[in-house]
């Protein structure tokens, strides 16, 4: 081998085969399966606790929400005076309501409600938001502007008026129905946040190295800059799953939210509040639902994002 | 640059228009008579409701009301409540405190969520990034008005702090109470935000480049790491202003403040069109405005973003 | 995200505060008061009392005024023929004598020397041109009914009332029907004087009001929109409501809850209205500063006799009794309202004269859980029910919480399914009810104008009254109240009101459920706090230390 740079030759840029045999790691194995980056997130996940403790929180919380009887045997509804805001007791262990129903049974009854609204509040405003938040960012002109300006207005506009016009034209309010409403009003968060992650990630190198590529610009959109610009709207959603939950309480206190005779977690949030002083566990137990809920979905969201992340991957 | 803006600008008037006929038929679609509402369990005689409404122009068709009131409105007259305020003076009186309240607010939420969020991106797994999980947490899960009450009553009630209510004109003193209040379920936002993007900038080449041109740690994370992390809290920030102005409604009960988000819950019950759509029009252009500021910002934060035309 | 639980939560009721730290503050403030300070308690006359308010709904012209905010200040700064006292009895102010015959054609004298606080004497005219003015059509004042048994009103058309000027201090005045309690209603706000100014610039007057009364404006800029207004003692007072305070700052709050924070911390003297969140703590965060007692505000479920089984027949009666036997009132009371309420034991309420507790049938509001059931199956057994016993209430007030559990107590007792049903404001639920197309029952309430069984019973099941929303007829109650007016005595009036309640019990067009009591606190720096059978507290005897 020279010993100078300045001996270098063409001829000898590319090091004959023999002088680096190939090494086992560079071996491919041609009967393995191609790995799609799918595969790798999967792999990447599966070897965090916090994927395993989030992901069991999570399934618990959607077998109470399908399956409440396996959990609970007292009636959620039937009410005595008598037992008011009674502390827990044998059967009771969470104590009684205001207006003396069982509090356990209400928290386990209430959950399907609870997470019909807040999943499918930010399914549907995710969904939207991504959509058109994305194609806004990254074609601009006037559908950006045209985009942009009816996520003005609608985010202008009171979510209590849209609410009570929506409630009041609509006979039968399901947890559904509030979840559209929630979603009508919240998805010019999701829409700008996502416009503007859009607009950063168009704006970098392997975006640029793509369209010289030739690759189409939709193309592009779907596979580097949508994927880039993704991570602050998983934030916004797993929080927001929790500030819908929390935002049907409000409804329904209202009277514009779910009917008073649905159970849910909001609907007790909003009725125990009035008796906080001197009954605070009736509001602690399903506010403590809610959060760990929410925390399931910030974790998994976390992790989610983590492993979509290939940076991230390769620094872990 | 000022072309962009300028253009902006100018899609103000057909948002302006949309806006205010949108608003104006939600409140037009609201169930009932706002006039016999006023009377409450004592009703008059029906003519007499007949004649109020027609005092408030309400016999009228939808769109009719509409007219007359954009007419009224370029004669610079916004109307006037069902009590004969005119709608003009409520604006006076509810913009400026809800002005000062959010501004305030938008301010706590940002240094603090912002320093927060940093080091727990910093600290990703670290003890402070799992405390600030769980404060924002909490304050996800319980409400305003639990946090408003508490810190009212401590605060104020109780160690006399701070005012228990504020004044008729509420100065900044006795708004901070108030506003961090307003300010606590965005903090959590931001705090997520800012941690996320600072995770996901810390990975990337140019920081990599900075830390190994051997740039001091401080440097490396305010101008590299933060600065490049900043465009989704940002966007936060521009659009929560309304929320903050408009959303603070149970804020305002709490401390009895005379602002935007309680003076438009009250018309909305009271069906109160005129009040509503003042209200809500120039909430669409401060809302308008904001979104331009943060567009403009996107481009100081980040240099390679460029508006073309 | 723009739906944070912050932007939407309500105004109303509902907040409070966790912990043991108000047996603290209760501790602070009963020292306090053990404190020397007793030769100040006699009072500074000048002091001026702070209290609670809300923005009047409409200018301060006592016709238009038939809200509490807009009512606390105008019955401060006017004064009528004759006030109430603490117990709702009339005392001669202006007027020198009411007097009448034939209880249709009253001849009414007045006292000389009063004034208006522009300096113009109260004369005869003030009150005929006022009440005139009222009770024209195109006026559209909404106290305006209050002149419909006048001699010459007309609803639908402008014309003049049947008044007649005698001299400066003697007016009579013809009523269409004889009215046994009209001089008790004349302390009613409708029925005060106005300057001859108010004519020239009504709108003008109802920012700047001139009255009579015993506080005025302070100033001509007083009244500061959703804040509050400044009143000062009127010098030239003539009445019994002699304050012997300097005055009167009415602070307006959008939330009880607010308001009580604020005597809490001293920001405010009075409060007159204990929000549901602070009921069970209000003793003892004011230990000797609280009062609860009855006032003249009925509250009952209306169940509309349009509705299917509830008809005004046997099965309806039957179902009609049943549900109110259900209802366990005393336990209501007891456990959601702390005691702030009092069950009710007729349609009317204990502070007006002329009330008993003892009509007969009024058992049927007692809770009677076996007398219920069987009821109930009687009623079944005409014709099955099948359904849910729906309670409309609005969610723009303080509503829910009784619902649901007089919803429960019915559910539980006559194992049927009951359950309240929200409206999201107040003018949806009304317009419903005007329109008779409630698929339930639904709440109702009544808060006296003027102490009288009259106002309690005639507009709300009178046949086709304005307030009678569940459409309920009666041949013999519209016959009782014709047949009560015509009396010579409040008391032989009184009697056939009694018996036309016992009718109402039978019948129950709406089912009783109690009286609102009024509750107050008050900082221990005033004194002498009392409250009005209005529930308004009587701010002219309070005292400041």
């Amino acid at each position: 081998m020279p010993s100078s740079p300045s001996q270098l030759s063409a001829d000898h840029f590319v090091a004959d085969l023999e002088e680096t045999p190939i090494r086992a790691v560079d071996a491919v194995d041609e009967s393995e399966k191609p790995r799609s980056s799918w595969t790798d997130a999967w792999e990447s996940m599966r070897s965090r606790p916090l994927f395993w403790i989030s992901g069991v929180l999570i399934l618990l919380i959607i077998a109470v929400a399908i399956f409440p009887g396996v959990f609970n045997h007292v009636s959620a509804t039937s009410a005595n005076l008598n037992n008011s805001n009674g502390s827990p007791r044998a059967g009771h262990i969470m104590g009684f309501t205001y207006q003396g129903q069982d509090v356990y049974a209400r928290l386990i009854v209430g959950a399907r409600a609870s997470l019909t609204v807040g999943i499918l509040a930010t399914l549907i405003c995710t969904v939207i938001g991504i959509i058109i938040g994305a194609l806004a960012g990254y074609y601009g002109g006037w559908l950006d502007a045209v985009v942009s300006r009816i996520g003005d207005i609608f985010f202008s506009i009171p979510t209590v008026l849209g609410a009570i016009v929506i409630m009041t034209t609509i006979p039968n309010r399901t947890p559904l129905t509030v979840a559209v409403i929630l979603a009508i009003f919240a998805w010019p968060q999701v829409a700008r946040q996502m416009r503007g992650a859009v607009i950063s990630a168009a704006a970098t190198d392997y975006v640029m190295a793509s369209t010289a590529l030739g690759v189409s610009r939709f193309r592009i959109l779907i596979r580097h800059v949508v994927p880039n610009a993704i991570n602050p709207v998983i934030v916004i959603a797993t929080v927001s799953l929790g500030t819908f939950i929390v935002a049907e309480s409000t409804l329904s206190f209202l009277g514009i939210g779910l009917p008073g005779t649905t159970i849910s977690w909001g609907n007790d949030i909003s009725s125990a509040q009035t008796y906080l002083r001197t009954a605070p566990l009736p509001l602690l137990w399903p506010a403590v639902a809610l959060s760990i809920t929410v925390l399931s979905f910030l974790m998994m969201g976390d992790v989610v994002r983590d492993a979509l992340d290939p940076k991230a991957r390769a620094r872990r | 640059m000022v072309w962009y803006a300028s253009r902006r600008l100018l899609q103000l008037i057909p948002v302006f228009f949309g806006a205010t006929l949108l608003i104006y038929f939600m409140v037009f679609a609201l169930p009932g008579d706002p006039v016999a509402a006023l009377y409450g369990d004592k009703q008059p005689s029906p003519e007499v409701i007949a004649q109020v409404r027609a005092q408030f122009n309400l016999d009228k068709p939808f769109i009719v009301q509409y007219l007359i009131w954009i007419g009224h409105l370029f004669q610079g007259n916004l109307g006037t409540t069902f009590s004969g305020i005119p709608v003009i003076d409520q604006l006076k009186q509810a913009f400026p405190i809800t002005f000062r309240l959010s501004m305030l607010a938008l301010l706590f939420e940002a240094v603090a969520g912002i320093l927060v969020g940093l080091v727990s991106g910093l600290r990703r797994g670290k003890i402070f990034d799992n405390s600030a999980l769980v404060v924002s947490l909490l304050l996800i899960s319980v409400p305003t008005f639990v946090i408003g009450f508490l810190l009212q009553y401590f605060f104020g009630v109780k160690w006399g702090l701070f005012s228990t209510t504020v004044s008729a004109a509420a100065p900044w003193h006795e708004l901070v109470l108030p506003a961090i209040v307003l300010a606590t379920v965005s903090f959590a936002y931001i705090v997520r935000l800012t941690r996320s993007s600072v995770a996901e900038t810390m990975n990337a080449d140019f920081v990599r480049t900075a830390t190994a041109k051997g740039l001091p740690r401080r440097r490396v994370i305010y101008v590299h790491i933060l600065r490049n992390s900043l465009v989704p809290v940002v966007t936060y920030l521009g659009v929560d202003i309304g929320s903050l102005m408009v959303g603070a409604i149970v804020t305002e009960g709490i401390f009895n403040i005379q602002g935007v988000g309680g003076t438009v819950y009250k018309a909305i019950q009271l069906g109160q069109g005129p009040t509503v759509v003042a209200f809500v029009a120039i909430m669409v252009i401060i809302f308008m405005l904001a979104n331009l500021l943060v567009d403009l910002l996107y481009a100081l934060l980040d240099p390679r973003i460029r508006y073309a035309k | 995200m723009k739906i944070t639980g912050k932007r939407l939560r309500p105004l109303f009721g509902a907040i409070a505060i966790v912990g043991a730290a108000s047996v603290v503050l209760a501790g602070c403030s009963s020292s306090s008061s053990t404190s020397p300070t007793k030769s100040a308690a006699a009072g500074d006359t000048s002091a001026v009392i702070s209290t609670n308010g809300s923005e009047p709904q409409n200018p301060l012209i006592p016709s238009n005024t038939t809200e509490t905010g807009g009512g606390k200040i105008v019955t401060s700064i006017f004064e009528g023929l004759v006030s109430y006292d603490a117990k709702g009895a009339t005392v001669n102010e202006v007027a020198k004598s009411i007097k009448s015959s034939d209880q249709q054609n009253w001849d009414i004298k007045l006292n000389s020397g009063w004034k208006f606080t522009d300096g113009t004497a109260v004369t005869a005219e003030s009150f005929t041109k006022a009440w005139d003015w009222a009770a024209k059509f195109s006026n559209a004042q909404s106290a305006g009914y209050f002149f419909s048994n006048f001699k010459g009103f007309d609803a639908a058309k402008d014309s003049d009332l049947d008044l007649t000027v005698v001299s400066p201090t003697e007016f009579k005045v013809a009523l269409t029907a004889p009215q046994a309690d009209f001089p008790l209603s004349l302390g009613y706000s409708a029925f005060y004087p106005l300057p001859a100014s108010f004519y020239k610039d009504t709108k003008a007057f109802g920012q700047n009001p001139v009255g009579n009364g015993p506080y005025k404006l302070k100033s001509a800029t007083a009244w500061t929109h959703n804040v509050g207004i400044n009143l000062v003692t009127n010098k030239d007072y003539k009445g019994k409501r002699k304050p012997v305070n300097g005055g009167l700052d009415i602070k307006f709050y959008t939330t009880t809850e607010a308001a009580y924070a604020d005597v809490q911390s001293g920001n405010l003297d009075i409060l007159d209205a204990v929000p549901a969140s602070d009921f069970a703590t209000y003793k003892s965060d004011f230990p000797n500063t609280n009062a609860n007692q009855a006032a003249a505000i009925f509250q009952s479920v209306t169940i509309p006799s349009y509705l299917a089984h509830f008809g005004e027949d046997k099965e309806g009666k039957l179902r009609r009794e049943a549900i109110s036997l259900a209802i366990n009132r005393a336990q209501v009371t007891k456990v959601i309202f702390q005691g702030t309420r009092t069950p009710a034991k007729d349609f009317t309420s204990p502070t007006i004269d002329g009330y008993s507790g003892s009509l007969k049938g009024n058992d049927v509001l007692t809770y009677n859980k076996t007398k219920a059931k069987k009821l109930w199956a009687e009623a079944n057994a005409i014709s099955p029910y099948s359904g849910t016993f729906s309670i409309s209430y609005n969610a723009d007030g303080d509503h829910k919480t009784w619902v649901d559990a007089v919803a429960n107590s019915i559910s539980s007792t006559l194992g049927i399914k009951a359950e309240g049903k929200s409206y999201p404001i107040f003018s949806a639920l009304l317009a419903d009810e005007s329109a008779h197309k409630m698929t339930g029952a639904f709440r109702s309430g009544w808060q006296a104008d003027y102490p009288s069984l009259y106002d309690f019973l005639a507009p709300l099941y009178g046949t086709g009254q304005g307030s009678n929303y569940g459409q309920y007829t009666s041949k013999e109650f519209d016959n009782y109240m014709t047949e009560g007016s015509a009396k010579t005595t409040v008391a032989a009036a009184n009697k056939v009101y009694q018996s036309a309640q016992e009718l109402l019990l039978k019948d129950l067009p709406a089912i009783p459920l109690w009286y609102s009591n009024v509750t107050g606190v008050w900082s221990t720096k005033v004194d002498n706090v009392k409250f009005g059978w209005d529930s308004v507290p009587l701010y002219f005897e309070v005292s400041k230390k």
